[in-house]
């Protein structure tokens, strides 16, 4: 894991919103498919269903580890915000914080576009 | 801070009941002056029961009537007006909390609050309760879609069909058989029998038109060259209205059609009579009229030799509701305005003025058309 510490990249800074974005694609486009080719696919709709949920479970896992990462780059909370000072460890923390919050963005986000896996009873007809 | 910000909306507030006031409020910062005029402000916009009760009697009067989502006659529309009042008190409900703490904050005075408490109710008040309200009103939301519209695999089976074709501007309505062949035609009017479910395929013959009654559910666009459906199932007796809902030209507020929902033995006898062989309707100077004027090139009345189809079908045109799609009501006057300058009364219409012909005329072919049943 000692790489993970040593990254200095914006890109972690997107992980979760892209992750909730494929979240979303997935969800959207697996059950377009599905629905599409009906009578192709030898998959039920519970099937897809079940494979979308592990996708949710997965996704949510991913944004919480960044999460975790973000926690951990802004401090564990040590410090407060704002983290404006123009120090290498001002502008990390401020990343990281920044990271946090989109991850708590995210993970709320996946879970609303998961609802209607749930109550989802079948294609259109 | 907090408070010149609430200050200064009620300043608006107050300025529409004093215009006087403005000025006022504008230039006194918190002074006594302002405070009192804080105060004030609420009464003399409630101090009015009479404007009051006339807005509130003029609100609640919409929700009624033969075109209202707010006075449910079907079972998809019932779901709708559930789901219209559980949004609407759980909107009024963080509404009122919203404003209730502004109310607070601008009320008393400012005292410092520790770091820990602010936390705590920004991450309970401002994120934990509104993600948990959100994910509650959105998962009803979507729990209650297969009522309000049910189009899932089996509710449409075994139903009645009927084809419903929006034109510039009015409703071409095929009733088809069981086997989904067409049965009769007929125009601007629908009947259904209460209780039972209808299918209703959707079709567009020039631009986009949408169909909707609010009294029995939700609406459905109609798309030139796609197929939508729609089911609906009444659950009272009465005569309804749908208007067009979507933008589809210059008479586009002008397309309408009444919705006449019969008990099922009435429903079924008036369908008898529909499709048996039809009656020639009595033979008057009016219908000899009709032909010579080449009325019957644009429409068909079952039982005459008149098969135009670019117009509505006007057979039994005496029974309906209404004249060209909801815009008139059913009298010889409004039908012989009507055929003299259609463009008059819908602006962009496809049939031409027969304003030509002379008065008498008209008139016998209006009082032709007013008596087929
Ligand atoms: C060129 C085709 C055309 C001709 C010819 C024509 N009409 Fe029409 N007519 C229409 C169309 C299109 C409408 C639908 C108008 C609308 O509501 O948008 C219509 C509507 C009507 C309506 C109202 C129907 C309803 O469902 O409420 C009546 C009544 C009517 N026409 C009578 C006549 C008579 C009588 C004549 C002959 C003097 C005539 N029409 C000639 C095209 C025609
Ligand atoms: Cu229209």
């Amino acid at each position: 894991m000692k790489w993970l510490r040593e990254i200095e990249t914006f890109w972690t800074l997107f992980t979760a919103p892209t992750v909730w974005a494929l979240h979303f694609l997935i969800c959207y486009v697996a059950f377009a498919v599905f629905c599409a080719k009906q009578g192709a696919l030898a998959l039920s709709f519970d099937t897809v269903r079940l494979a979308l949920g592990g996708v949710t479970v997965v996704a949510l896992g991913v944004i919480v580890l960044s999460a975790w990462l973000a926690w951990r780059q802004w401090g564990f909370g040590t410090d407060d915000p704002p983290h404006d000072a123009p120090t290498d460890e001002d502008r990390r923390k401020f990343q990281g914080f920044a990271t946090l919050l989109l991850a708590g963005l995210s993970f709320v986000a996946v879970l609303y576009v998961s609802v209607p896996l749930l109550f989802i009873g079948a294609c259109q007809s | 801070m907090h408070g010149g910000m609430h200050f200064h909306t009620l300043c608006h507030l107050s300025s529409s009941a004093n215009t006087t006031y403005r000025a006022d409020c504008c230039t006194y910062d918190r002074s006594e002056t302002a405070i009192s005029g804080r105060i004030r402000a609420p009464n003399q916009i409630f101090g009015r029961p009479v404007l009051t009760i006339v807005i509130a009697t003029l609100a609640l009067a919409g929700c009624s009537g033969p075109q209202s989502a707010l006075d449910p006659a079907g079972v998809e529309a019932s779901a709708v007006h559930h789901l219209f009042i559980v949004m609407v008190i759980g909107g009024a409900i963080i509404w009122a909390m919203t404003i209730g703490v502004l109310a607070y904050a601008g009320r008393t005075r400012p005292k410092p609050i520790s770091v820990r408490g602010a936390s705590r109710l920004i991450v309970w008040g401002g994120v934990a309760f509104p993600v948990v309200v959100l994910f509650l009103l959105l998962s009803y939301a979507v729990w209650l879609m297969p009522q309000v519209r049910p189009w899932l695999p089996g509710a449409m089976d075994g139903t009645a069909e009927i084809e419903v074709t929006g034109e510039q501007f009015w409703w071409r309505i095929l009733y088809l058989d069981q086997t989904g062949k067409p049965a009769f035609e007929t125009a601007n009017e629908l009947h259904l029998p209460v209780g039972r479910r209808t299918t209703f395929r959707l079709k567009a013959a020039d631009v986009i038109h949408s169909f909707w009654i609010p009294a029995l559910g939700g609406k459905m666009d109609m798309i030139p060259g796609r197929d939508n459906s729609l089911s609906l199932e009444p659950t009272k007796a009465g005569i309804y209205r749908g208007p067009c809902a979507e933008f589809c030209g210059t008479s586009h507020a002008l397309m309408a059609f009444s919705v006449v929902v019969m008990e099922e033995v009435d429903y079924l006898a008036w369908r008898a009579a529909r499709t048996q062989a039809p009656v020639a309707p009595q033979k008057t100077s009016g219908q000899e009229l009709f032909f010579r004027h080449g009325c019957a090139a644009c429409h068909a009345i079952a039982g005459t030799p008149a098969i135009g189809r670019i117009g509505p079908d006007l057979t039994a045109l005496g029974e309906r509701q209404t004249l060209a799609a909801g815009t008139l009501s059913n009298t010889p006057d409004a039908m012989i305005r009507f055929i003299r300058d259609p463009a008059s009364i819908k602006p962009g219409v496809k049939m031409p003025a027969f304003g030509m012909l002379p008065d008498g005329d008209i008139e016998a072919i209006s009082a032709w058309l007013g008596g087929l049943k």
